[in-house]
């Protein structure tokens, strides 16, 4: 490590964001593996009540996961956009992110409430505590992407496209696109294998 | 009223004597401080340095009294309940109600683990990685003053329940279906849930912010294997940081929603498996007891070449020991529950990877034993706790591998002979590491030594008092006596045994008298006891390289090493450290947004806690909002002006 490489000068911040940010999103893959593995344990704990093929309809969790998807590509347009200085590009590329991510949410809140207004609530098997409380974690990762989405390119919009903002909106789209490979998972573990 | 205040009713606040009495000490005790600090109008003061701050040396100063707080609270616990055993025996039933009791042993075990073993390490991490490295700063100084206060809320949640409430009288795991909420109804298990969650957090920030410090602000030619040994036990046990908190987060957060939401994870019914807990919080749980111990035996590894004046013998072998530890710590969590029945090959499995865990254990005694061998041994008080770490953990560790036997654990598991192992290696280990690692760095925190008489008392009594204390436990474990009894038969013979242990106790509290008797006096002789050098123990790595105390910048030159432990190398070819020439240097400014956000998250926990969801709602929201003003605030950091930094070196030494 040469004198030049020594912390504390600009360029190296965005540096230890960046690794930091990776080894966060590894312990959040480490929180859903459990829940993943509490749901492998418990998927078939229906207790008499519906299981995963009763409730789940696969062609509306393949539209999600396509809404889902299509934000994550359009994100990472986004981000190159960020990167390459082109700052109206880039807030209109998030924006049609953003208006993704909300239609996965959208999605996401009918097909839950229609499962509960089904009669087929949370509280009536351990299968289907952990079914919501996948969904919930997975959802609550898209809120709190499309609140910090808004505040970062809001940011970009006051301060142009600086170190600073680059930054962030490079770990945000880090953190978009986990939230999008962890649904894959979902839309696997949960929807496909439920689904036989 | 309901929708206000939840199920938070006048009953809350109504305590029996001794329950009520330790409120209104802990009131009382916040009142004085109040009191103080207006008088001697430090308000600000307290504000400006200390709540606001981002430097990492301070807030390990912060570290260290809130766990010597925690301690103060864990040992009275520990007191209380030896008293108990001794009086409830027979037709006489003590003086503690059973309820007061479960929260006792539950408290003091939470309260140990979490706020003070946890506490201690993270404030030597704190002041010390950046030191020993050679950095000037943490990769995140606004982080690691959030996981600082994530960390108090937690302690804040556990110690409010002592005036508001009760807390949980279910174990320090809590087991469900116990603390599920058809058994548990009250808020006990949920003050449990909030202060873990909220502290648990803040120790995984810790992990991810020191982790990154390490691996990207070394100073020039400090490669991996040049490392003091304390920062590579550091690395080793953040790791275990990063892979276990996820899970115990996750676990906690299942039993919330088993609890409030009416979920099934854990329940006994509706197809939840109770036995899914045990597994997932100690697949956390093992773990953590090395993320405990492993920060210690770095402690250990910079104390014994300093007072053998000799080099770590086999460096090499205890990073290897280290990573060996840290990868057996996954695969051993299944012998905390041998007894559950899954059958003969999974304990044979878990009990032979328990026992090979004592394998890289080992090698690190021996190191530390060939490290002294031949060298010129200084008998001060930080090697007296490591002789005597060496003694009582050795016992421990053996007693440990005797109930890695499935068939001896079925005899001795939920005995008093495992809370006797336990303590056995987390006082003997754990608390021992901790005494000497403060008594040793105690100058460069402070700037002047601890008196060496007194430490050395100490360490006499506390030896001797955990002897008295808890060798009658493993005899109680062979005999038959189970954990957490508040009552027990005459005619079982125990009482003797239990009397013995309760003398121990008082022998015990010598020792932490003579502590206290230690830190008034060396006070008391500050100007004589002063470093001046800043190197009062003939030291070997980077943090001797400074004044005692440094200045908020670390260093004024980058240092720039090229060997194990560079310091003594430097002294040896009579090198000396550039004076002058200095440069501007760029560092942190404080913010209160750390403090904010974890007032914040104390009353999103006691919100949860007492069903208040406006509360939740609102502070959850407030952190968010305290979150996005941080994030908009451009203006975070400074450059310190050379004629700041010549006028603080000129002082250095005087």
């Amino acid at each position: 490590m040469g004198k030049e490489a020594f912390p504390d000068t600009h360029h190296s911040h965005s540096e230890n964001t960046y690794l930091g940010f990776w080894i966060y999103l590894m312990t959040d893959l480490i929180m859903f593996a459990t829940f993943f593995a509490v749901y492998g344990v418990v998927r078939n704990n229906t207790f008499g009540g519906p299981s995963a093929k009763d409730i789940l309809d696969l062609s509306y969790g393949l539209v999600e996961t396509l809404v889902l998807s299509t934000s994550s590509f359009v994100c990472a347009l986004g981000l190159r956009a960020a990167l390459t200085n082109q700052k109206q590009k880039m807030i209109s590329l998030f924006g049609l992110t953003f208006l993704l991510g909300i239609t996965f949410l959208t999605m996401v809140g009918f097909e839950l409430t229609h499962i509960v207004q089904s009669g087929y609530s949370w509280e009536m098997s351990a299968f289907l505590s952990s079914y919501f409380t996948l969904m919930g974690t997975h959802a609550a990762h898209i809120v709190i992407g499309l609140i910090f989405m808004a505040v970062f390119v809001a940011q970009v919009g006051f301060w142009g496209l600086t170190d600073v903002t680059k930054k962030r909106m490079t770990t945000l789209s880090m953190f978009w696109f986990f939230s999008y490979i962890v649904w894959i998972f979902m839309y696997t573990i949960v929807y496909l294998i439920g689904a036989q | 009223m309901n929708e206000i205040f939840g199920r938070l009713t006048i009953d809350a606040f109504k305590h029996d004597l001794i329950e009520a009495s330790v409120g209104v000490s802990i009131l009382i005790a916040g009142a004085v401080m109040t009191f103080l600090l207006t008088y001697y109008k430090r308000w600000t003061w307290l504000w400006k340095e200390w709540i606001t701050t981002v430097d990492h040396k301070k807030i390990a100063i912060m570290y260290l009294i809130v766990s010597a707080a925690m301690l103060f609270k864990g040992v009275v616990d520990a007191g209380m309940m030896r008293a108990q055993q001794v009086l409830s025996v027979g037709d006489s039933f003590g003086y503690l109600g059973t309820e007061h009791y479960q929260q006792l042993f539950t408290a003091h075990g939470v309260a140990m683990i979490f706020f003070v073993a946890m506490g201690f390490v993270a404030a030597f991490i704190n002041y010390f990685i950046p030191l020993q490295i050679g950095a000037r700063d943490v990769a995140f100084p606004f982080v690691n003053a959030l996981s600082f206060w994530f960390f108090v809320a937690g302690g804040m949640l556990l110690i409010t329940s002592l005036m508001i409430g009760n807390y949980s009288g279910v174990g320090w795991v809590a087991y469900p279906p116990l603390s599920g909420i058809e058994y548990s109804p009250g808020v006990g298990v949920d003050y449990w849930i909030w202060s873990i969650q909220v502290s648990s957090v803040g120790t995984l920030l810790t992990g991810i912010n020191f982790l990154v410090t390490i691996l990207k602000m070394r100073c020039p030619g400090m490669s991996l294997m040049k490392m003091p040994m304390f920062v590579w036990s550091v690395v080793v046990t953040l790791i275990l940081i990063i892979f276990a908190f996820p899970i115990l987060t996750a676990t906690t957060g299942m039993l919330t929603l088993d609890r409030v939401m009416e979920m099934h994870f854990f329940t006994s019914g509706f197809g939840g498996s109770p036995m899914m807990y045990v597994n997932l919080i100690w697949a956390w749980g093992h773990p953590e007891v090395y993320i405990l111990i492993l920060p210690i035996f770095g402690i250990f590894s910079e104390i014994v070449p300093i007072f053998s004046q000799k080099k770590l013998f086999g460096y090499v072998s205890m990073v290897v020991a280290l990573i060996a530890i840290a990868f057996l710590a996954f695969v051993v969590w299944l012998h905390h529950f041998f007894t559950m029945g899954a059958g003969p090959n999974v304990n044979t499995f878990f009990g032979l990877m328990t026992m090979l865990i004592s394998v890289p254990t080992g090698v690190k005694i021996f190191n530390w034993l060939f490290t002294m061998f031949r060298g010129k041994i200084l008998f001060t008080t930080p090697m007296l706790w490591f002789l005597s770490f060496v003694f009582l953990f050795t016992i421990g560790g053996v007693s440990g591998v005797l109930m890695s036997v499935a068939p001896i654990d079925f005899q001795v598991h939920n005995s008093l002979f495992l809370v006797a192992h336990f303590h056995n290696v987390i006082i003997g280990g754990v608390v021992f590491g901790i005494f000497a690692g403060f008594t040793y760095w105690f100058p460069k925190m402070f700037g002047f030594k601890l008196e060496e008489k007194y430490g050395a008392f100490a360490v006499f009594f506390w030896v001797f008092g955990f002897l008295f204390a808890f060798i009658p436990l493993y005899i109680l474990g062979l005999m038959g006596a189970t954990r957490r009894l508040d009552h027990y038969e005459a005619s079982t013979g125990w009482w003797p045994l239990f009397a013995v242990a309760a003398f121990g106790f008082v022998i015990i509290s010598i020792g932490i008298g003579f502590q206290c008797l230690q830190l008034y006096v060396s006070y008391k002789n500050r100007k004589k006891n002063r470093d001046k050098t800043g190197d009062p123990w003939n030291g070997r790595t980077l943090e001797w390289s400074t004044s005692s105390p440094p200045p908020f910048y670390n260093f004024a030159h980058t240092p720039e090493v090229h060997d194990i432990d560079p310091f003594w190398v430097m002294k040896e070819k009579g090198l000396k450290e550039a004076k002058g020439n200095y440069e501007k240097i760029h560092m942190p400014k404080n913010t209160p947004h750390g403090f904010f956000i974890g007032v914040l998250s104390f009353l999103f926990g006691f919100a949860i806690v007492w069903y208040m969801w406006w509360l939740a709602i609102v502070s959850l929201i407030g952190i968010f909002v305290s979150l996005i003003v941080r994030f908009s605030d451009r203006d975070t950091e400074w450059y310190v002006p050379v004629e700041q930094i010549e006028q603080i070196e000129s002082k250095r030494g005087k």
